[in-house]
């Protein structure tokens, strides 16, 4: 159902579901401001919004999809990838956004984006990062800095976490990007950019949950965790993604690490392209 | 060859090519799949198939990715397939069951192989009946087909996706290794003469659509994703914006439907073969590859003087409750022959209901039964 139009607050009422609010993320939960950004690079990108598709899968973030006045679909936990890879080959009219969290991305789904990367498949990947698994309650997942405290490792992770801009780049995707929920600005610009990019794009966004991460960490408010990202983000562009891997409480370096060519899925002239392979 | 594709007379083919063919003729063009014994060649001629009638092909990472993305491709727009054998069948269940929560056309294909576990991967086996019909989690209502030759997995992957179309969900054909892998004659008939449905489109404007306020049949009109409509859809219970509402009221509302679009509209869904039941004392009832055995156990019986007849479910789920509950009254005993320890005759046993017998005849795989042991278990029944 199309959200209905009424007389207009704000100049993104047009993307949320008025009616679905208010929405279920805590005070201080940095996914509401990611999704704003990804309204306004939306807004920037001048794409038709009967044609743009958002796939969500399981977790905090993934109720996004309930949010949006898109074409949306909130799938099961991990697998919202190959959802969208499936809609994306069957239509390739769509631009297919997947908006979703780490734990459901990278630790259940983690397989699916390292096939839907290297395939270069058409579609944009928004991972908000928060260290956690907010839904659940807070437990670990592969990107929990080694020494996190969560609800599955009290004493801190003994677990090496993944670097996400690294296994991105080196699946095959052709742009690659990090911030935080402090860069919004920066944040949009990059989404603008990353909802054109032809082929597999992926923006990651650092993000706070304060109500699991944030006070397993000492950081209860989410305020105290915007303040650490601006106070220790450092901008690289350009960098071996290699190098960008998070320690606890360390520095996080953000920027776009990734902005290359090469051919995707679907291919516009796929049966052009694949007769001349014969 | 028709233009569009679609092939069309008489051919010499597997069980596995026909249902290829038949995927095509229904207007099937999107396939998502990962190879696995005894399905392979759906997946092999597919990708061959597809791009010649501008329809797509993508080997995906697993099944989990396969099942997931042909949801997809249906939401897009597109009707689409899989095609799997028993450990795929269960790495496809989260998502069979977002398929029934979501309504979501499309046709898995389930080339039975012996079991449990990598069990006899090339060899046949019917043990999967009960994981279509219960497999995913919580209540819903289920689709399955059960082809016996492969004329009829054409025939019935056509019919697949019409009840797929119809009545939105995901509808199982529930065949076997001895089936896919069989050669047999096969004839297509001209496209003109194959009935084709298609998903029923809503008939309101965006901001009036209730992408899950079903119609009389209990089925929703289904808009797909870029047509303007702006819907949301989730695994979550909805109500009928479509929109997340944890209530048990909301739950019941949707779960009784998804439940009841499929058993009220039963009559017009199942299918049976009846051979001689009119007059029987004894009824084999049999599916697949199982029930082809068996004629020949009957026929022999019939010899003897054994009133003897077949009841073969060609639609297995929902289950032909009311026709064998009349049977049940006529009869002194059903009788089961399946390549599993028991799982259509509990069915069997159940709709029964004391009225008659249930024998089970059991196999527990890597072959069929033979047609003598069937007949003795027959011979002991009328005893
Ligand atoms: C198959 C399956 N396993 C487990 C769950 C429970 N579950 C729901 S959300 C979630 C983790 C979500 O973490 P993440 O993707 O990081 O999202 P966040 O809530 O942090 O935004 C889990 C484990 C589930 N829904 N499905
Ligand atoms: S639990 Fe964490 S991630 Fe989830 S809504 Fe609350 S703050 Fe956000
Ligand atoms: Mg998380």
């Amino acid at each position: 159902m199309k959200a209905m139009t009424g007389p207009k607050e704000h100049p993104l009422d047009i993307y949320l579901r008025a009616e679905r609010l208010p929405h279920i993320w805590c005070p201080g939960c940095g996914i509401g401001i990611i999704l704003n950004s990804f309204f306004r690079g939306l807004m920037e990108s001048k794409l038709d919004l009967d044609k743009v598709v958002m796939v969500s899968g399981i977790g905090c973030t993934g109720r996004a999809a309930g949010y949006v006045n898109l074409d949306s679909f909130h799938t099961t936990h991990g697998r919202a990838i190959p959802f969208a890879t499936g809609m994306k080959l069957a239509n390739p009219e769509l631009k297919v956004v997947v908006f979703s969290g780490d734990g459901d991305l990278f630790a259940i789904g983690g397989n699916h984006f390292i096939h839907a990367a290297r395939r270069n498949i058409d579609m944009t990947v928004i991972c908000v990062n928060n260290f956690n698994y907010g839904m659940t309650g807070g437990q670990l997942g592969s990107t929990t800095p080694l020494g996190a405290r969560t609800t599955t490792s009290r004493t801190g992770s003994i677990e090496q976490p993944m670097n996400i801009p690294y296994l991105a780049a080196a699946s095959g995707a052709v742009y690659v990007a990090r911030w935080t929920a402090a860069h919004v600005g920066k944040l949009e610009r990059t989404i603008t950019e990353a909802l054109l990019k032809k082929g597999f794009s992926l923006v990651e966004v650092i993000s706070p949950c304060p109500t699991y991460y944030g006070r397993m960490n000492k950081q209860a408010a989410g305020l105290e965790q915007m303040r650490y990202y601006r106070d220790n983000s450092v901008i690289k562009h350009g960098i071996d993604p290699k190098h960008a891997a998070i320690e606890y409480q360390g520095e996080i370096i953000v920027g776009k690490f990734v902005d290359i060519e090469r051919p995707y899925l679907p291919y516009p002239q796929d049966r052009e392209w694949q007769i001349n392979l014969r | 060859m028709t233009e569009d594709g679609c092939l069309v007379g008489e051919f010499f083919f597997s069980g596995n090519e026909a249902c290829t063919e038949g995927a095509i003729s229904a207007g099937c063009r999107f396939f998502g799949g990962y190879p696995i014994t005894p399905s392979t060649e759906i997946a092999e001629r597919m990708s061959e198939r597809l791009p010649e009638v501008g329809g797509a092909f993508i080997q995906m990472e697993d099944e989990i990715a396969s099942m997931a993305a042909i949801l997809g491709a249906s939401w897009g727009g597109v009707k689409a397939m899989t095609a799997t054998s028993g450990p795929g069948f269960s790495l496809m269940m989260e998502n069979i069951g977002l398929g029934l929560m979501t309504e979501t056309p499309c046709v898995v294909v389930n080339m039975q192989r012996a079991g449990p576990s990598t069990g006899l991967p090339t060899l046949t086996g019917q043990g999967d009946m009960m994981q279509a019909r219960w497999g995913s989690h919580g209540c819903y209502g289920i689709i399955a087909l059960s082809p016996d030759s492969p004329q009829e997995l054409f025939d019935l992957t056509v019919k697949a996706f019409n009840l797929s179309e119809t009545y939105r969900l995901p509808v199982l054909v529930m065949s076997e290794a001895a089936v896919g892998h069989m050669y047999e004659k096969v004839v297509i008939p001209p496209p003109g003469e194959i009935e084709v449905v298609h998903r029923r489109k809503p008939t309101v404007p965006p901001e009036k659509y209730l992408p899950f306020k079903p119609d009389a049949d209990l089925v929703p009109p289904m808009a797909n994703a870029g047509e303007g409509y702006h819907f949301h859809v989730t695994g979550l219970t909805h109500d009928e914006r479509g929109y997340p509402a944890s209530s048990v009221e909301v739950q019941d509302k949707l779960v009784r439907r998804l439940v009841d679009k499929v058993y009220k509209n039963a009559d017009k869904i199942i299918e049976v073969e009846e051979d001689r039941v009119d007059d029987a004392e004894v009824v084999v009832c049999a599916y697949g590859i199982s029930a082809r055995v068996s004629r020949i156990a009957i026929e022999h019986a019939r010899d003897m003087g054994i009133r003897a007849g077949l009841l073969r479910l060609i639609t297995v789920w929902p289950f032909p409750e009311a026709r064998v509950r009349d049977i049940a009254r006529q009869v002194k005993a059903f009788i089961v022959p399946e390549i599993n320890y028991g799982q259509i005759a509990l069915e069997v046993e159940r709709c029964a209901g004391g009225a008659a017998r249930t024998i089970l005849v059991p196999h527990m795989g890597g072959g069929v039964h033979n047609p003598e042991t069937i007949l003795d278990v027959i011979r002991q029944a009328v005893r």
